[in-house]
């Protein structure tokens, strides 16, 4: 409510100033936050300094919850015909958004010199997930990848490294069984790993598939997924045996969101989760920890996940030009920089990352460049049309295979026979 | 006269009857109308597909899962909520220590948000460290993944919904209780009638008619009540604890699958019109005759 | 009478304390957690710091305030519109003669089963026609005429005695002030109860308001709590218990102040 107050005044001020010149463009602006603090604060922030130096463009940044929750009110929006003109939502909502008629390509409104300096100045592995048909849908901004912490007083205790996380899946399952421990009634007191498999479950999958040697699940048309490769068997034989056959992950399926508590109480030694925690796990663990990329198996790797900024259909083009305007300086190193240090998500550009702030903050917060790191072998996130829908086929599957329901082999079949079937009509 | 009458009973129901046909009826008919349509996307228009949707649903395992996992989500949900809340009734209808504070205790769910509340159980619920798995160390028992294995998490959530509806059906048979004149206790407690008896003989035939009003209202929130569902297991693992209107909700919202979402929705209003018109002209009946 | 201390008696207290204890137990939980630092959202311990730095930043991290406006404006609006509404309606249904009454009647109980909730998906199209989509009147307009509220006030009214409309009617009353002045005043009990049922169900309904709203203008506070709740980096119990009993404090006063009147106008309303 205070920032639609000071929107208000400030629109209203600006009307008194402006009254006998033109009007103001304005600009509705849809995010959502997915990692909780303050990183709404942070962009409301950012909108009144992009104001307070463009005064003739006004920029009613709308929290919208969760990024499921932001896509649904986009395009309930677009349907009732006040889209907004920008919109932070899933970079794997991209197909959906084209199958909808919703989006724009920023490529239609940039010189060739604009696209080669600004969207050449991305990371790649972000951009895999931002372009398909040779346009370029999305730009890059709350992005994340999973990695690993682990409680280095845990390992101390087992008698492992402190300072060395496991690189391997073999590592994993060594260092999982020396940290799970069990009482005398032989109840596990602290579990070696924890990948959660609630909540997101495909992405972190898509980790364990990259590592095993697989570039993604799906094509870069969104037309294809390749679920029953041996790769993503192995991928998901690998999960399965943590729990089943070594005893080093609890049981059945994990809370997403209860991954940092779990943590923090010392409950699991080692997790999996998004880079987006770590300035929650900073500031709340009482105990030394260290930040790893996920553990390669033929290779390392890790998803991208998070979300982009769209331009959505229905502006006129002096709107669509100041919201792209907006969107270059929101992803100028300055600004991008105090994005990356206030959330934890990962700076999208490497000029971001040559700022002084951002270069202090790397070496005061080492895990930060963990992330960084891990882009050499980022692979895109599960992304098709109908992606939800795809996604959600994938995790039962998942879920199917970890609580024993269908092995591996079963369980990704049937999530290919599932997903080819819903593709079908896009091929 | 007669005609009159008429128009002034119509001007009278009007205003209510509109909204109710424009947010009841009509969109259940036009809901049973979009069954026989596709989806329409950006780049695709609608177009009749007969039957389809309804062939789709027959082939769909998680349909067939979320029907058996709502019968047996009802089946429970419908007896426990109301035993517990005539147990919670005829407890704090006595003469018992801390009668106001129990009153209270069996009512707090009603007024605190299941959407929100629903945390709280997940906290209950967790493995390793949640509350039911720290009393679980002192008993001994062997660990248990409530919520996230097939076998129990319907269950866990079967259990919150019975919990948040409890207290409030409570007050219903409180009133009920409170109409029986004390006299006919006491004439039953000097003709040495046992408690038990009294409540077999002239309790329960009396608040009959509150006990299928309660048994309807169970009924409709066995379809209606899946807030916790968003929080605690978004249906799973693998669709364990999908229930028909989280389902609906799946397609219509999370899919943006309209079409299939209407087919789901007309099943779930036959299912409801089955079971509930039946009940009511029996109910209204036994609440005229009283 | 004090009842007898016999076994039966003892094992009667003791279940209804134990079953107290259960029904209490999350907001026991809410209470410890919201009220402690973080690291005790999992762990008992007497002597724990006390500390109000939950409910500071769950008031700060998202805006309640609004959320508290937006709801309470929503269950005003349903429940005057509901009283005004169905009055009229079982008004007509209680003491008129028409063709077709029975069965009208009975597509007003059809509404008793197939509520709003259910029929989302279109309920959500009709609204994008009306342009009301991401207002607080089209979270409430499916409720206003409520079969429930019809049903009930039609029984009441039927008992009000045929000769106390005479009497007015021959006074020259006019037929919407017999409503006011003979009918409104008798169905007090009944309109009370059921105001008491509408206004926790809609203080507390969810998944309608998820789905039509989209602005802090018009969340009400269950949609603006699941928001709060779900983010995507982990859940943070001392906040969300902190704001759980910041917005639920309001009816739960509420019912402590006057749980006796609220089972007496059930009683009174004969809704049993």
């Amino acid at each position: 409510m205070k920032h639609t107050l000071k929107t208000l005044m400030a629109t209203t001020a600006f009307a008194a100033i402006t009254a006998q010149a033109a009007a103001a463009t304005e600009l509705e602006f849809y995010f959502p936050v997915a990692v909780g603090g303050d990183a709404a604060a942070v962009i409301e922030g950012m909108t009144d300094a992009y104001m307070a130096a463009n005064p003739d463009v006004t920029i009613d940044a709308i929290y919208t919850g969760s990024y499921a929750d932001t896509t649904t009110r986009a395009i309930t929006a677009a349907r009732g015909g006040n889209a907004p003109q920008l919109a932070i939502l899933l970079s794997t909502d991209m197909f959906a958004m084209i199958d909808e008629d919703l989006v724009l390509p920023w490529d239609d409104f940039l010189t060739a010199a604009e696209m080669e300096s600004w969207i050449g100045g991305f990371y790649p592995a972000f951009m895999r997930n931002s372009q398909t048909d040779g346009k370029t849908w999305g730009i890059p901004f709350q992005r994340s990848t999973p990695v690993i912490y682990w409680n280095k007083e845990a390992f101390a205790a087992a008698g492992l490294d402190p300072d060395t996380a496991p690189a391997t899946w073999d590592d994993m399952v060594a260092y999982g069984t020396a940290l799970t421990l069990r009482d005398d009634s032989g109840s596990v007191t602290q579990w070696g790993v924890r990948i959660p498999s609630s909540g997101f479950p495909s992405w972190l999958f898509t980790g364990l598939v990259a590592s095993n040697g697989q570039d993604g699940l799906a094509n870069t048309a969104g037309t294809e997924v390749y679920f029953d490769t041996p790769e993503v068997v192995g991928a998901l034989e690998y999960l399965v045996s943590l729990a089943a056959e070594h005893e080093i992950m609890a049981p059945g399926i994990l809370d997403w969101g209860a991954t940092p508590r779990a943590f923090l109480d010392g409950e699991s030694a080692i997790i999996w989760t998004t880079t987006g925690n770590l300035t929650n796990i900073r500031s709340n663990a009482t105990f030394d920890f260290g930040v790893g990329m996920l553990p390669a198996n033929v290779r390392p790797g890790a998803p991208t996940g998070g979300g982009n900024f769209y331009l959505m259909k229905g502006s006129d083009d002096e709107q669509t030009l100041a919201a792209i305007d907006f969107v270059k300086w929101a992803t100028a190193p300055e600004q991008a920089a105090d994005w990356s240090i206030a959330t934890g998500y990962v700076a999208p550009r490497e000029d971001t990352w040559e700022t002084e702030r951002m270069q202090a903050y790397a070496a005061e917060v080492p895990g930060a460049l963990v992330a960084r790191e891990q882009l050499a072998y980022a692979v895109p996130e599960l992304s098709t049309f109908e992606g939800p829908r795809i996604t959600q086929i994938m995790n039962d599957n998942i879920a199917a295979a970890i609580v024993g329901d269908k092995t591996p082999a079963q369980a990704m079949a049937d999530a290919q026979d599932a997903a080819d079937a819903v593709l079908s009509i896009y091929r | 006269m007669f005609r009159r009458d008429w128009l002034i009973a119509l001007a009278f129901l009007a205003p209510a009857l509109i909204l109710l046909f424009g947010f009841t009826h009509y969109p259940a008919i036009q809901t049973v109308i979009d069954s026989f349509w596709s989806t329409a996307r950006g780049r695709r228009p609608a177009v009749f597909v007969g039957w389809d949707n309804y062939a789709r649903m027959v082939q769909d395992e998680i349909f067939r899962r979320a029907m058996i996992n709502n019968a047996i989500y009802a089946a429970i949900t419908i007896p426990a909520s109301v035993a517990l809340a005539l147990a919670m009734a005829l407890f704090v209808q006595s003469r018992i220590l801390g009668r106001g504070f129990l009153r209270l205790a069996y009512f707090t769910p009603t007024v605190l948000p299941l959407i929100a509340v629903a945390n709280i159980w997940l906290f209950f619920y967790l493995p390793g460290f949640g509350l039911f798995e720290q009393l679980r160390g002192w008993a001994g028992l062997s660990p248990r993944n409530w919520i996230g294995s097939p076998d129990t998490a319907l269950y866990a959530v079967t259990a919150v919904t019975v919990w948040a509806q409890a207290g409030f059906f409570m007050i219903f048979y409180l009133a009920a209780l409170q109409t029986i004149p004390p006299s006919l206790r006491e004439a039953a407690a000097i003709e040495g009638c046992s408690p038990l008896t009294f409540f077999r003989r002239v309790t329960w035939p009396l608040i009959m008619p509150t006990t299928l009003f309660i048994s309807v209202n169970a009924t409709i929130n066995a379809f209606r009540t899946v807030d916790h569902i968003f929080v605690m297991t978004q249906g799973g693992p693998n669709n364990a604890s999908m229930l028909l209107l989280y389902y609906i909700y799946e397609q219509g919202f999370r899919f943006w699958d309209t079409a299939y979402a209407s087919a789901l929705t007309v099943v779930m209003v036959v299912l409801l019109a089955l079971v509930g018109i039946g009940q009511f002209f029996w109910l209204d009946r036994k609440v005229h005759y009283r | 009478m004090r009842p007898p201390r016999t076994p039966d008696r003892i094992l009667f207290v003791a279940g209804a304390w134990a079953l107290a204890l259960i029904w209490l137990l999350p907001l026991a939980y809410a209470v410890w957690t919201a009220f402690h630092p973080a690291e005790f959202e999992t762990r008992f311990a007497l002597f724990a710091p006390l500390t109000l730095e939950n409910f500071v930043r769950a008031w700060n991290a998202a805006p309640f305030a609004r959320y508290f406006v937006n709801t309470i404006v929503l269950v005003t609006m349903v429940l005057a519109a509901q009283l005004i509404l169905c009055s009229l309606a079982a008004f007509a249904f209680a003491r008129f003669e028409f063709p077709g009454k029975n069965l009208l009647f009975a597509l007003v109980l059809v509404q008793l089963m197939v509520m709003p909730d259910i029929l989302l998906v279109r309920n959500y199209a009709t609204m994008g026609s009306l342009g009301l989509i991401d207002s607080i009147l089209a979270i409430g307009l499916p409720y206003f005429a409520s079969g429930f509220a019809i049903f009930l006030l039609r029984q009441t009214f039927k008992t009000v005695p045929r000769e106390l409309d005479d009497a007015a009617r021959v006074e020259g009353c006019s037929w919407l002030g017999l409503l006011w002045r003979v009918y409104v005043p008798l169905a007090k009990p009944t309109m009370l109860a059921f105001g008491l049922v509408s206004v926790s169900h809609h203080w507390n309904n969810f998944l309608w308001p998820l789905i039509i709203t989209s602005s802090v203008e018009t969340r009400p506070l269950t949609v603006g709590l699941s928001i709060f709740a779900t983010t995507d980096s982990g859940t943070e119990w001392s906040i969300i218990t902190a704001a759980t009993l910041i917005t639920s404090a309001p009816l739960l006063i509420g019912f402590l102040l006057f749980q006796r009147q609220f089972v007496q106008s059930f009683m009174r309303a004969g809704i049993k």
